[in-house]
C-alpha cells in the first residue's frame, strides 16, 4: 500500500442491533493492523470524526424498514466503490423481518403508546433488494475472522474465501461429533457455514445465524425434526429466527404455518 | 477368513499386557491414539491408560441414528466404528501447504517443516485398514505422493482390533473387508471375554510389531484361544446391519446414469456433505489463499471438501453439478463404480459410517439396491441439469 493512498472505509448503520458493528471494534489484536491498511472515514460507531465520501469500500449493517432507509441506502451505494453487506439484518432482513408476517399496523400500536409519531414500512428487507451489493456477510453476528478476511480480500483484489456450504463440514473438521444423529435437532445441515460450528461444540443443535446455505433442502430437513419429534410449531420457530425471511427459510416456515402441535 | 494371519506364532496378553503394550509405544515416542468416549460417542482420541478406553460401553446404530449403551460385561473394545476414522490423522482436515512474506523487496516463502508426528494407533479395525490401504493408493500411488501423508504414514504403527460383533449398519462382509484384518497392521488383537477370563489373542503382522511385543508379558496362544478368535470373529461375520450386492455393481452405476432413483434420492438429500466427511476413503480437498491486511503475508491452506458443495465443481462460469441428484450420483457412482477406473479398486470398504451419520438416513445399501429392483426409466432431456 506504500506510495498509495490508503482506501477509504466508511461503516453504516440501518435496522440492526450494532453488534456486527461491534464485530469491527472487537477485531482487538488486528484493529491496529486495520486502521493502518485502511483509512476509517466514516464510522460513527466508533468516531465521531465523520469524513464525506466517495468512500473505497463500505460495510452495510442492518436491514431497510422505513422509507427513509430506503432513500439513504442508495445515497449510500452512490458514494460508494464496493459494497459490503454485514450481518443477518443487511443480507435477510433480520429478527426485525418477523414483522412481515403480521400486521405492522397492529404491531405498532400494542408496542407504541403514541403510534402516530412511528413512520415505518410494512416489512423490513435486505439491502440487496434496494440497491446492488458486492459481497454479502452472513451471521448473526459476523464472524470476526470472516470479516477481516473479506476485507483484506478485497484490499488484495481477490475473492474472499468465504464458504457457502453446510455448517456440518466445518463441524466434521472440527471432530464434533454430529449432535443431530444423536437425537437434537439441528439446522446446521441447512446453514450457511461461518461461525465454525459454534453450537454443536457446547452439543446444542444450530440456530441457523448464518441463514441459508447454497442449496438447502429445508423441506427434508423440517421431516427429519418431525421424525425427532419435533412439533410443527418448533419447525417453524426454528425457521423464523434472525433469518426469518431468507428465502429458503421463509417457505419452510410458511409450510408449518396450518398445523396444529399433536396431541 | 478365520485363519490368524501374520508371520509369527499367536499369543494371549492380558488386560496388563495392554497396558504395557501403549506404555511400550508411548515409550518408543508413539503419540497414542486410540478409542475413548467423548459426547456421547465413541472417537479416537490420546490414550495412555487403559481404563481410558471404553469398557463397557457399546454402539447403538442404524441409519442416522447413533446412541452409546452399557454392555453386560467390561469388553474394552465391544462396539463398531464412530464418526471419526482414523483419516482424521493421517489426512488432517486442514492444513498450510505454504506461506508467504514480503520482507523489503524479497518475496519469502516457506513450505511447512514435514510432520514427523509418529502416530500409534490402538483398535484399528479391518474395514479402517482397508480404507488407509485406499488414501495410501490414493495419496502415494501415483507420480507426486502427497508428501505429508506419506511421511505420516510411513511413521504410522498400527494395533488392530479384530470385530467380535457387527454393528446396525456395518457390511464389510459385502465389501471384501472384514471383520478380521488380514494384512496392513503391525500388530492384531482379538478381544477375548469368556469363562477363560478377559485376554486378548495378540498376532504381529509385521518386524516393527514383533519387536514390540518383545518386552510384553504373554504366553503362547492355545487351541482354545485360537478357536474363540475363530468363533468371535465368525459372531462378527454372521451380525452384519446391512448387505451390499456387489455383483456387476461398477457396470450398474455406470448403466444408470438416468435412473429416477437419483430424483428420489435427491428429495431427501440435504447435500450437506456429512457422508463424504465421515468416509474413510473419501479424500477430497479444497485450496484456500488467505492474505493479511497489510498484503505482506499470505498462505495457502488444503481443507477437507466435499463434492456435495457447489464449489466443488466449480468451473469457468458456474457449478458443473448444480441439482442434489447429479451430486449424490457422483458420490455413490464415484465410490461404488469409477473408484475402479481411478485405482483398481472399489472406493466404499463397507463401515457404514456414512448410513448412521445421514442427518436423515439415507442408505448407500439401500440406493444402490434400488438401482437393481427398480426399473430403469431413462428421463434423459427432462432434466435440465447435467
Amino acid at each position: 500500500m506504500a506510495g498509495r493512498a490508503r482506501p477509504r472505509l466508511a461503516v453504516w448503520k440501518f435496522a440492526s442491533c450494532d453488534g456486527c458493528q461491534l464485530s469491527i471494534l472487537d477485531c482487538e489484536d488486528e484493529l491496529l493492523a486495520l486502521a493502518e491498511a485502511v483509512h476509517i472515514a466514516n464510522f460513527p460507531e466508533a468516531s465521531s470524526a465523520v469524513e464525506e465520501g466517495p468512500y473505497d469500500i463500505s460495510l452495510v449493517e442492518g436491514s431497510i424498514i422505513t422509507a427513509h432507509d430506503a432513500e439513504r441506502i442508495v445515497k449510500v451505494r452512490q458514494q460508494s466503490r464496493l459494497l459490503v453487506t454485514i450481518g443477518a439484518c443487511a443480507t435477510a432482513g433480520g429478527i426485525q423481518a418477523l414483522r412481515n408476517f403480521g400486521d405492522i399496523g397492529e404491531m405498532v400500536a400494542a408496542v407504541y403508546a403514541s403510534p402516530q409519531y412511528i413512520s415505518t414500512l410494512a416489512t423490513s428487507t435486505p439491502i440487496a433488494a434496494h440497491v446492488a451489493v458486492d459481497f454479502e456477510l452472513r451471521g448473526c453476528p459476523v464472524d470476526k475472522a470472516q470479516l477481516l478476511e473479506v476485507i483484506s480480500a478485497l484490499l488484495a483484489g481477490r475473492k474472499p474465501a468465504i464458504a457457502a456450504h453446510s455448517v456440518c463440514i466445518e463441524c466434521k473438521r472440527r471432530g464434533i461429533t454430529c449432535v443431530m444423529v444423536q437425537g437434537t435437532p439441528c439446522l446446521g445441515p441447512v446453514t450457511h457455514a461461518g461461525c465454525g460450528a459454534i453450537c454443536p461444540s457446547f452439543r446444542r443443535g444450530c440456530y441457523g445465524c448464518f441463514g441459508p446455505m447454497e442449496t438447502p433442502n429445508t423441506a427434508a430437513l423440517a421431516g427429519q425434526w418431525r421424525r425427532l419429534g419435533a412439533a410443527p410449531r418448533e419447525v417453524q420457530r426454528a425457521f423464523r429466527t434472525f433469518n426469518a425471511a431468507a428465502e429458503p427459510f421463509l417457505r419452510q416456515s410458511q409450510a408449518h404455518d396450518d398445523q396444529d402441535d399433536p396431541g | 477368513m478365520t485363519q490368524p494371519a501374520g508371520p509369527g506364532k499367536a499369543a494371549v496378553i492380558a488386560r496388563a499386557g495392554l497396558q504395557q503394550l501403549l506404555d511400550a509405544l508411548g515409550a518408543a515416542g508413539y503419540e497414542v491414539l486410540g478409542p475413548a468416549v467423548r459426547d456421547g460417542a465413541i472417537v479416537y482420541d490420546r490414550i495412555a491408560k487403559v481404563d481410558e478406553l471404553p469398557a463397557g460401553w457399546t454402539d447403538r446404530q442404524d441409519a442416522g441414528r447413533y446412541r452409546l449403551e452399557r454392555r453386560g460385561d467390561q469388553a474394552l473394545f465391544g462396539f463398531v466404528v464412530g464418526p471419526q476414522s482414523w483419516k482424521r490423522f493421517l489426512h488432517p482436515p486442514v492444513e498450510t501447504l505454504w506461506s508467504t512474506r514480503q520482507e523489503g523487496e524479497r518475496m519469502e516463502v516457506t513450505a511447512p517443516q514435514p510432520d514427523a508426528t509418529r502416530y500409534a494407533f490402538v483398535g484399528v479395525r479391518a474395514c479402517e485398514i482397508r480404507a488407509i490401504a485406499i488414501q495410501d493408493q490414493v495419496f502415494c500411488g501415483g507420480p507426486f505422493p502427497d508428501v505429508g501423508y506419506a511421511a505420516r504414514r510411513h511413521n504410522a504403527f498400527i494395533v488392530a482390533v479384530n470385530c467380535g460383533e457387527a454393528g446396525g449398519t456395518c457390511f464389510c462382509v459385502s465389501m471384501g473387508s472384514g471383520p478380521q484384518a488380514t494384512a496392513g497392521f503391525d500388530l492384531a488383537l482379538t478381544e477375548l471375554l469368556d469363562d477363560a477370563g478377559h485376554r486378548f489373542l495378540v498376532e504381529a503382522g509385521s518386524a516393527a510389531g514383533t519387536a514390540m511385543l518383545q518386552g510384553i508379558d504373554r504366553r503362547a496362544a492355545t487351541d482354545a484361544d485360537l478357536a474363540a478368535a475363530r468363533a468371535a470373529v465368525a459372531r462378527a461375520a454372521g451380525q452384519m446391519g446391512r448387505t451390499m450386492d456387489t455383483d456387476g455393481i461398477r457396470e450398474l452405476l455406470q448403466r444408470n446414469a438416468e435412473h429416477p432413483r437419483w430424483d428420489q434420492v435427491a428429495e431427501r438429500c440435504l447435500s450437506c456433505g456429512n457422508c463424504t466427511m465421515v468416509c474413510p476413503t473419501c479424500f477430497c480437498t479444497t485450496v484456500e489463499d488467505h492474505s493479511d491486511l497489510a498484503g505482506t503475508s499470505a498462505e495457502r491452506v488444503r481443507k477437507w471438501d466435499s463434492c456435495f458443495t457447489l464449489e466443488h465443481s466449480y468451473l469457468h462460469g458456474g457449478s458443473v453439478r448444480q441439482s442434489t441428484r447429479s451430486r449424490y450420483r457422483q458420490w455413490i457412482t464415484h465410490k461404488l463404480s469409477s473408484w475402479f477406473d481411478q485405482f483398481g479398486s472399489s472406493g466404499c470398504v463397507g463401515c457404514g459410517r456414512c448410513i448412521t451419520w445421514c442427518p436423515v438416513g439415507i442408505d448407500i445399501t439401500e440406493e444402490a439396491a434400488a438401482l437393481r429392483t427398480a426399473a430403469a426409466a431413462p428421463n434423459r432431456g427432462q432434466d435440465g441439469t447435467p
